[in-house]
């Protein structure tokens, strides 16, 4: 297989994949550290690419397993600990104005989900797959995914309805 | 009666039984400015999803093309070597010089091992210095007396 046939099967997925690894890593730096790496897992084995039925759907799978290996990893734990000590009690202007842009504040909603919805959601409503789909790139049945995907969307609109009528009532 | 039928949708998305191209209707309608009041909390949410379906990934991939190595030349290598080698030492070899008469070669090699000798002595007589530094250390000993001294001086 050649280089330009490669670009051709990935080019239209590449993007997913970078997507899916911010969602669940957060950073973009490290999102495109993990999407390089997925692509070049597939170009070291691209003798083997012709075997998959469905090239995209694997490679979110690879996607999904490689981010969770990160965020395993002890180098992810040590951010952690810093993350999780940090608490701001007064808020800072750049933060009123971060939750004023309502939008980013569903950024910071979907971050707090559990990772199977996270996912989930990412893959559902950013990425527009089929139910089938995501089942098959999860290893999760079909129910199990609508029901976090319901749970999902559910504390996205409780969360927005709190913040949106936060002063009002 | 489209407000109706949203909110229908709604209801279906929100138990995650809404086909793709029903939530892409629930898109469209929150991505328009005629958002109803009492939705309007949905519409940041679908806002977002639009946004971040627009994120891209430009860092570039560098796809090497691993060049296989192939052992069979290093055997093509190892024959050239072997070829330089032995033309070499053929024309190099009778060159050293030997003496085919004993008594010659006995001379020639009482010779050089009285050069070795010679030169061994030498070396070794520098060594006979080391004795003065033994000499020096053993006059520091004068040194202790003196510390014996201020001792007892300080001592009072």
């Amino acid at each position: 297989m050649t280089q330009a046939e490669f670009l051709n099967i990935v080019m239209p997925f590449k993007d997913k994949v970078f997507r899916l690894a911010k969602r669940l890593l957060v950073s973009t730096e490290e999102a495109e550290d993990a999407t390089q790496e997925v692509l070049l897992k597939l170009w070291n084995n691209k003798k083997k690419i012709q075997e998959y039925k469905n090239v995209e759907a694997f490679s979110m799978t690879m996607t999904k397993n490689f981010c969770f290996d990160k965020l395993k990893s002890k180098q992810a734990q040590n951010l952690k600990i810093v993350h999780s000590n940090y608490e701001d009690n007064n808020t800072s202007l750049q933060k009123q104005i971060e939750i004023s842009d309502s939008v980013s504040w569903v950024a910071k909603i979907i971050e707090d989900l559990p990772e199977q919805q996270k996912l989930i959601i990412q893959l559902r409503d950013i990425e527009e797959y089929d139910l089938d789909e995501i089942a098959k790139m999860l290893d999760m049945n079909n129910t199990a995914v609508r029901v976090n995907l319901s749970r999902a969307r559910k504390t996205i609109r409780e969360k927005l309805t709190n913040t949106h009528s936060y002063g009002i009532k | 009666m489209v407000l109706n039928s949203i909110e229908k949708l709604l209801e279906k998305y929100e138990n995650g039984e809404t086909s793709l191209k029903e939530e892409q209707v629930l898109k469209n309608y929150f991505s328009s400015d005629t958002v109803a009041p009492h939705l309007e909390m949905y519409k940041p949410m679908f806002d977002y999803f639009l946004v971040s379906q627009q994120e891209q990934f430009t860092k570039d991939v560098p796809l090497k093309t691993k060049t296989i190595f192939n052992y069979k030349w290093i055997s093509v290598a190892a024959v050239a070597v072997l070829m330089l080698g032995f033309y070499f030492s053929n024309s190099f070899g009778n060159e050293l010089g030997t003496y085919d008469d004993p008594e010659l070669a006995f001379n020639e090699f009482s010779k050089s091992m009285e050069m070795i000798s010679q030169s061994f002595n030498k070396g070794a007589s520098t060594v006979g210095y080391l004795d003065e530094v033994n000499k020096g250390t053993s006059t520091l000993g004068y040194l202790n007396e003196i510390e014996n001294s201020t001792s007892i001086i300080f001592k009072k």
